[in-house]
């Protein structure tokens, strides 16, 4: 039987998708969370006498940590863009090499963390480098899991040119998560050297 | 091509078994209907409300004289707090939910909400977050630092027990659902209204609870940094509010409060939009300027977000940044008063008919302007300095919040009530309800603001005798008491109505909104066909002499599964038949599983916080695993 509907497509899909509105709606909310903690990183700091209490923290390892978890994105999109022609192997790889970066972003952090002079005990300070890195850091590890799922489902072929909602999603999160690094980056390593 | 079938001919029982939730236990934990989610968050709501009513009457009773000693100190703390908390976090907000819930889709032409498990989820979470608010009585630690819980009182020296983890954790959790809940409204908004439902021709109960939704999306996480904060420093020993080492206690202040003043506004505007819909019903004219008070809706919710530090006056600020936040406060009264006038504006130039939801209307815009008032006399800074932490901001609270919140929704309960049973409830009865809870709260609150003005602090356990507020303590015990019986009262009439009430049929008031246009109740797939709307007004369209002709009786009936219409964001123009997910066991499941981790981290247990979160995760993935059966986007 013919419905009055037949001429409207099935399901909303791309940036019409119930399930994008989610995602949108999701990131501003977490974003909102990554604004207080910076807004209170920013409100300490502007009542302390000398802050970063030992100086601004070292480029060394995050500088080339920013430089990886900011290629990772540029490797998801390039995924993405190979299944919205139905590139199935081309978005297995991408995956798989978003993975890697991401993977080593978080494993050079923890490398990062483990020679800092002070610990979240130590002072405010202390306390809100390992919360916002922390906090982001968890977020790094949540877009990780969502990436090995959405490898799995790759690889049993669920993903095709018209359906590719989930890894339009995970990528819109994956994106999200590293455009906040950039802030926190800037807040807590870039902004203390202009002082 | 297409068929568009007379709402007599649409194949009723078809429809009823695709959207039907099975009878049993399974179809209880896992239906996704909004009606049923609406229903239960209404009723939880009341089952709180009523709890926190109770934990107010002890608090009434022990300060009914002076030096009177019924309960000990540490169990008044813990009554005034969790009497805020459960009233402002369990009540006031989700009440709202329960009703935007449950009429949205009727209102809109819709068969459910845009995310269906996520609305199921969201109950679960709320139910669950109040059962673990409240387990804390069980072990005799129940949160005991006030609502808003400030440190340095609320840190670990000077709060040893478990009280403030119930506080801290239960407040992220609820935020949770709250949050889930927001995102699901401004999806339905935007996404799920009826073909010709263009964004000026929406009731303004959508945009009251749209705004608010924005406003949770933005400022819920301020509470949650709050909380975590709060709870590292007492349990892993950071220093976020320790002077001592670098922190500050105003922190906590600031974020609280940049999530706790527009949640003022998140308890209120969605029930001023009901108002704003239920008014002209029984003015039986439109309302008068419905542009205005749509836009009133929303500037209400942006300016509200920027005067948090109106709460801060007594914390020694620089007098500049006072001085900003004091005007700000200030202009909040203006989109208030548009409001105000819109609905003075439909009395006054309508019939007014005085049936019970209308008395409801009519208190409420009493109240709402002495609410207003004696808010407005504490936005000056020398005049707030004065009565900060007195009774008289006690008034003030109970004010807007009874009269902005619970009056509307009393209101809106004898409206909506027979569309939800199908059952009327008594005028009789119903007009005994209004003018013992109007007395009664007239008589609770109006002399907080004298005692208030005579000094007597609030959140004081007992006080001397001699300070001039005994009898006004006694007028206050005898209207809070006068309160609770017109809210008993109320509950008799709908036992009453459930049993014997007269039968409502599809449009008891003569209303002129689609959800009226259905049965009563609605059957589950809420209209056999789905309407095209062409006005405000789609009912009152003739009586109006309209251009425009909606059509209600008539349309697509979209019987090939769970389906509803898809349109665009702006005008309303079908883009797609959406398929909408069945019943499901995921979301309390998911719910149940971030249960574990609440615990777990009440106990500060890691190994069960990782145990909780790994369950966390099966259940998302369960939740989002794609079906191979399901239609593939595209062309039908």
């Amino acid at each position: 039987m013919a419905t009055a509907a037949a001429v409207l497509p099935c399901n909303a899909y791309a940036s019409h998708s119930s399930g994008r509105w989610a995602m949108r709606l999701l990131i501003v909310t977490e974003a909102s969370f990554f604004a207080y903690l910076l807004f209170s990183y920013f409100y300490l700091g502007s009542m302390a006498s000398t802050w970063p209490p030992d100086g601004p923290p070292s480029l060394r390892i995050a500088g080339p940590d920013t430089v990886i978890l900011l290629s990772s994105s540029a490797t998801l999109w390039w995924a993405e863009r190979a299944i919205k022609r139905g590139a199935l192997s081309q978005l297995r790889a991408g995956l798989f090499i978003t993975f890697v970066l991401g993977a080593v972003f978080l494993g050079l952090q923890a490398v990062e963390w483990s020679q800092k002079s002070f610990t979240p005990q130590t002072s405010a300070y202390g306390s809100l480098y390992f919360t916002v890195t922390g906090f982001h850091g968890a977020h790094v590890a949540a877009g990780l899991l969502m990436n090995l799922v959405v490898q799995f489902w790759a690889w049993r072929g669920f993903f095709s040119a018209e359906r590719h909602e989930l890894v339009s999603n995970a990528a819109l999160y994956w994106h999200f998560v590293d455009a906040v690094w950039i802030a926190v980056f800037a807040s807590l390593y870039l902004i203390p050297r202009l002082a | 091509m297409a068929t568009v079938v007379a709402s007599a001919d649409a194949p009723r029982a078809q429809l009823t078994e695709i959207w039907e939730t099975p009878r049993g236990l399974l179809g209880t934990l896992t239906s996704v209907d909004h009606k049923t989610i609406g229903k239960r968050y209404i009723v939880t709501a009341f089952v709180f409300f009523i709890i926190g009513g109770l934990e107010a009457a002890v608090m009434r009773a022990q300060l009914v004289h002076s030096n009177m000693h019924l309960v000990s100190p540490e169990a008044y703390n813990q009554l005034f707090t969790m009497h805020g908390v459960t009233m402002i976090f369990l009540f006031a907000s989700p009440i709202l939910s329960g009703f935007s819930n449950y009429l949205w889709p009727l209102m809109i032409g819709a068969r459910d909400m845009a995310f269906p498990r996520v609305n199921a989820l969201s109950y679960w979470t709320f139910l669950l977050a109040g059962i673990f608010l409240y387990s804390s009585f069980f072990v005799g630690q129940a949160p005991d630092g006030g609502w808003f819980a400030y440190v340095p009182m609320t840190a670990r020296s000077y709060s040893p027990g478990l009280n403030i983890e119930f506080f801290t954790l239960g407040l992220i959790y609820l935020g949770m659902s709250t949050t889930m809940g927001a995102v699901n409204f401004i999806a339905t908004f935007f996404t799920m209204r009826a073909p010709g439902m263009s964004i000026n021709r929406v009731p303004i109960i959508l945009w009251g609870t749209l705004t608010v939704s924005f406003l949770i999306v933005a400022f819920m996480p301020a509470l949650t940094v709050a909380s975590i904060f709060l709870y590292l420093d007492r349990n892993i020993g950071t220093h976020f509010f320790d002077p001592a080492n670098g922190g500050r206690p105003l922190l906590w202040q600031h974020l609280f409060w940049i999530f706790g003043h527009p949640w003022v506004y998140i308890v209120v505007l969605p029930a001023m939009g009901l108002a704003s819909d239920m008014i002209p019903t029984f003015c039986r004219r439109p309302l008068a300027g419905y542009t205005f008070v749509a836009l009133a809706t929303v500037a209400t919710g942006v300016v509200g977000s920027g005067v948090w530090v109106h709460h801060m006056f007594a914390t020694g600020l620089p007098q500049l940044a006072m001085s900003f936040f004091s005007g700000a406060s200030m202009t909040v009264t203006i989109p208030s008063g548009v409001s105000i006038v819109a609905w003075l504006a439909t009395i006054w130039y309508g019939r007014p008919v005085f049936k019970v939801p209308f008395l409801f209307m009519v208190g409420f815009i009493i109240l709402f302007v002495i609410g207003g008032v004696n808010g407005v006399m504490t936005a000056p800074v020398p005049f707030d300095l004065q009565l900060t932490d007195s009774y008289f901001i006690v008034a003030h609270i109970h004010y807007v919040l009874i009269g902005i919140n619970v009056f509307p929704v009393f209101g809106a309960l004898y409206y909506w009530l027979p569309k939800m049973t199908g059952r009327m409830l008594s005028e009789r009865l119903g007009r005994w309800v209004f003018w013992l809870m109007f007395i009664g709260m007239n008589l609770a609150f109006f002399p907080m603001h004298i005692t208030g003005m005579l000094g007597m602090p609030r959140r004081i356990y007992t006080y001397p005798s001699g300070m001039g507020w005994d009898t006004a303590n006694l007028i206050i015990t005898v209207g809070a008491y006068v309160f609770a019986i017109g809210v008993l009262l109320f509950l008799i009439d709908v036992v009453r109505s459930l049993r014997v009430g007269p039968l409502a049929g599809n449009n008891p008031w003569d209303a002129p909104t689609l959800e009226w246009s259905t049965t009563s109740p609605p059957p589950p797939y809420n209209f056999a066909v789905l309407p095209t709307v062409r006005s405000r007004y789609p009912l009152w369209e003739e009586r109006l002499h309209e251009q425009a002709t909606s059509i209600v009786d008539r349309g697509p009936v979209l019987d090939d599964g769970r389906e509803t219409i898809g349109t665009s964001a702006l005008d309303a123009e079908p883009t797609a038949v959406l398929h909408m997910p069945a019943d499901s066991p995921w979301p309390l499941l998911l719910a149940l599983a971030l249960t574990v981790v609440f615990y777990a981290l009440l106990a500060v247990s890691w190994t069960w916080t990782g145990i909780g979160v790994l369950l966390v995760f099966i259940c998302l993935v369960g939740w989002l695993s794609p079906s191979r059966t399901a239609p593939a986007p595209g062309e039908a």
